[in-house]
């Protein structure tokens, strides 16, 4: 059967997080894209949610399953709220949602409990390459065998809060495979630069360039213990969540597009009684239920297991960064000249909406 | 029930059985009927009737339970008769979109019926399509002057008080099917068309009425049938009206003329049922010729390498993998507009929505599917240089793309027609 009505929990999860979307993050956003900053206070609402809590048996301290489609509802709605938020309430997910999936039981024990209980803290992944034809699938950053371990050479790119971080997930090409590693924070070799990236959005998230010079790694710390763990599910779940929260960002511009169409007056009518503009908020609406209901697809493939969900993340992924270029780009023309200017939201959007060409590896469901 | 992504068994049972009949009854009688318009393919729709006898109904209007015979009694499980419609129309249409016109049964005719109809109307105009002879019905709707602006339609409808009758007066153009709904063949049963027309010109929509014009009706004559630019195994008729008389019971809804315009609203969800079938039928046209693309670039061994980032993908490999995301997500929303008619949710957003996305996907594909293919598009061997044509009325029937934007428009932006022209 196909239905698209989410599950009375789901429900409940999505209003919650879109209070916190709404209410915290959107409120925060401009001044935390203005500041370069993001208050932990902040951060610690978003985590208070539970969302990765929640996609944790109780094995390993959390109080639920996972479930990728929830992951995707929960996303849309924050991102909505606003993208660098969203990313830094999640970025412990990077870190945990992997060993959840592909993890050996041991790693599921070591980590899983001690990232869920209490406060938000960083830990993170470091999968982008700061090269113009990234493949997730063909990394440089190498991993090569070495005694009973392994040693990781390389650099890696937009690393969230990678200065912090307790531990990392470096994602490395060993024997033609890219496989995860868990590397400490007091690895010899590990260096995060002091600098933060400086990109075109995300001020707020401090993304940090990593480089990874012999950086020994015991044979335990390859993430699903010493035979590996399949990647290609890994990186659709990213895929996913990267569609869900451009999801987010254009369904924001499109909101506030629209609304902004019924207010401004030109000609002796509002904006929006125009078909030029009416007609491009079809479009914008339009496109986005359509790649929303992809990545919904996509997910739900990704929870039952489906052959094609590999591919279907993937086009979900490129989609969404279509779509989501689109979207912003047309709520700025919207907007007009206030479009332009740094006191609306939509041009930020519109920098974060090129963003999702290249944001995979910055969430997860 | 949760979100989820599991087509229906009946579905894909129909999907599998419908994949037969494209490859082995149209795909191969596709040209000819391009190239012979006006010829009826008799042997496809008897056999097409007698398939669907066998399988439980002919009607493409879809049952109340949805489920068919089995549904309500041993589970209740919920209606899926708009999905599985829409699931029907796609294969048949991935076959030939024209051959789908030609399919028996009550297309959008019993459709008007089924969403405005009382059920004494239903059990009276529906029940004829599952009897012995294929039948057609058709809905009149466009005249010379009225086309996307529907509410100009002139055709007059008078109810003579002696007879109580409602006499009928106009002319319609570009009636899908409208000579086999209409005609009297020997092949064929007693079908009916639907006159829109309006009972007080000066009431505007709220004049506005459809009528069921049963075929023979003396007064009604089929006047012309249109050259097209692609669909031309469907027949286009020009039908007049001159003093045609009808029974009173023969209105759809209400006969008295409303100062407002629920009657022409409740007329117009007819559409909300309509387009994401339509939308659907694009969806068949767009996946056939991206199939077929596949098919050829494979035999020429071009591989499209999923899953590359799109920088180190070929021109090629970025329009094909652009093309599968727009097709999955065109059809995602006739599902959920179906899904949401079946489960008795007002669709009208995500009716037009589908229409709206699958004219714009269904146009695109064929279009750069022929590009890509170049002189193997363009040739007439082949049957891409068709399928652009056959295309094209999608973005156009049922509601163009534009009239679709207005209505998605006025919905998310809350206003009425007078607010939004």
């Amino acid at each position: 059967m196909y239905s698209f009505d989410p599950t009375e929990e789901q429900q409940m999860l999505i209003d919650a997080v879109k209070k916190y979307a709404v209410n915290d993050l959107r409120a925060a956003a401009h001044e935390a894209e203005e500041n370069n900053e993001l208050p932990k206070k902040l951060i610690n609402k978003g985590w208070e949610l539970g969302l990765l809590q929640a996609s944790i048996p109780e094995a390993y301290g959390g109080f639920g399953e996972r479930n990728a489609v929830t992951g995707v509802l929960a996303l849309e709605e924050m991102a909505f709220g606003d993208l660098a938020g969203t990313l830094a309430v999640t970025t412990p997910s990077l870190f945990a949602t992997p060993i959840l999936l592909a993890g050996s039981e041991e790693q599921k024990q070591t980590y899983l409990p001690k990232i869920v209980e209490g406060e938000w803290r960083p830990y993170t992944a470091a999968l982008i390459e700061y090269t113009f034809d990234f493949d997730p699938n063909e990394l440089k950053t190498s991993a090569t065998h070495h005694g009973d371990g392994y040693v990781l050479n390389g650099e890696k790119a937009f690393v969230p809060f990678a200065k912090d971080a307790e531990s990392l997930l470096v994602y490395a090409k060993l024997d033609g495979q890219s496989q995860a590693f868990i590397v400490g924070k007091d690895a010899v070799g590990l260096i995060v630069n002091e600098e933060r990236e400086q990109l075109m959005s995300l001020n707020a998230l401090p993304l940090y360039r990593v480089k990874l010079d012999n950086v020994k790694v015991p044979a335990s710390n390859r993430l699903g213990g010493e035979s590996g763990h399949d990647f290609d599910l890994i990186l659709a779940s990213m895929r996913v969540a990267n569609a869900s929260v451009a999801v987010g960002v254009a369904n924001a511009a499109f909101e506030y597009s629209k609304n902004y169409a019924k207010e401004r007056e030109a000609f002796g009518m509002k904006i929006a009684q125009k078909q030029a503009i009416a007609f491009m908020l079809a479009e914008m609406r339009t496109e986005i239920e359509a790649i929303r209901l992809l990545t919904w697809e996509a997910a739900w493939k990704l929870d039952n297991g489906r052959d094609d969900a590999i591919n279907e993340a993937y086009l979900a992924s490129i989609g969404a960064a279509d779509m989501a270029m689109m979207v912003t780009d047309r709520a700025v023309q919207i907007l007009g000249g206030h479009g332009y200017i740094r006191e609306h939201p939509v041009e930020m959007w519109m920098r974060n909406g090129r963003g999702f060409a290249m944001f995979t590896g910055l969430a997860i469901v | 029930m949760p979100i989820e992504f599991e087509s229906p068994k009946p579905i894909t049972q129909a999907q599998f059985m419908l994949k037969t009949v494209a490859d082995e009854m149209i795909r191969p009688r596709s040209r000819y009927f391009d190239e012979h318009e006006h010829e009826i393919p008799w042997d496809y729709i008897e056999f097409m009737h007698m398939a669907m006898k066998a399988s439980g109904g002919s009607s493409l209007a879809p049952r109340e339970n949805g489920n068919g015979k089995d549904g309500g009694e041993k589970e209740k499980r919920p209606p899926i008769g708009y999905q599985l419609i829409a699931a029907q129309i796609e294969s048949l249409a991935y076959g030939d979109l024209g051959f789908y016109h030609c399919l028996p049964g009550g297309g959008l005719g019993a459709a008007a019926v089924y969403a405005a109809g009382t059920p004494e109307q239903k059990a009276k105009f529906l029940a004829r399509f599952n009897e012995e002879k294929p039948t057609f019905a058709s809905m009149c709707i466009t005249e010379s002057g009225a086309g996307s602006d529907n509410s100009a339609i002139r055709t007059r409808a008078g109810l003579d008080e002696a007879t109580k009758e409602w006499v009928i007066n106009g002319e319609k153009i570009f009636v899908t099917g409208g000579d086999k709904s209409f005609t009297e063949y020997e092949k064929l049963g007693k079908g009916f068309i639907v006159i829109w027309a309006t009972i007080d010109p000066t009431a505007g929509r709220g004049g506005m009425r459809a009528f069921v014009v049963e075929s023979g009706t003396p007064g009604v004559q089929v006047t012309k049938l249109e050259h097209k630019l692609g669909i031309r195994c469907s027949d286009t008729a020009s039908i007049s009206l001159v003093d045609a008389r009808v029974p009173f019971d023969n209105i759809l809804g209400s006969a008295t003329v409303e100062k407002s315009t629920s009657g022409f609203k409740g007329a117009m969800a007819t559409f909300d049922a309509t387009r994401p079938l339509v939308a659907a039928s694009g969806v068949g046209v767009a996946r056939a010729a991206l199939e077929f693309l596949k098919e050829k670039l494979a035999e020429n061994g071009v591989q499209i390498r999923y899953g590359l980032p799109r920088q180190k993908l070929t021109s090629i490999e970025r329009d094909v993998i652009d093309m599968d995301i727009q097709l999955k997500s065109a059809w995602l929303m006739v599902i959920k507009a179906t899904w949401m008619a079946d489960n008795k949710k007002p669709n009208a957003l995500e009716a037009s929505m589908s229409k709206v996305k699958s004219g714009d996907v269904t146009t695109k594909i064929t279009q750069k599917v022929v590009e890509i293919l170049g002189p193997l598009g363009y040739s007439r061997e082949f049957l891409a240089e068709k399928w652009m044509r056959d295309a094209k009325i999608t973005d156009i029937y049922e509601g163009t793309g534009q009239i679709n934007r207005l209505v998605v428009a006025r919905q998310i932006l809350g206003y009425s027609g007078s607010e939004l022209r």
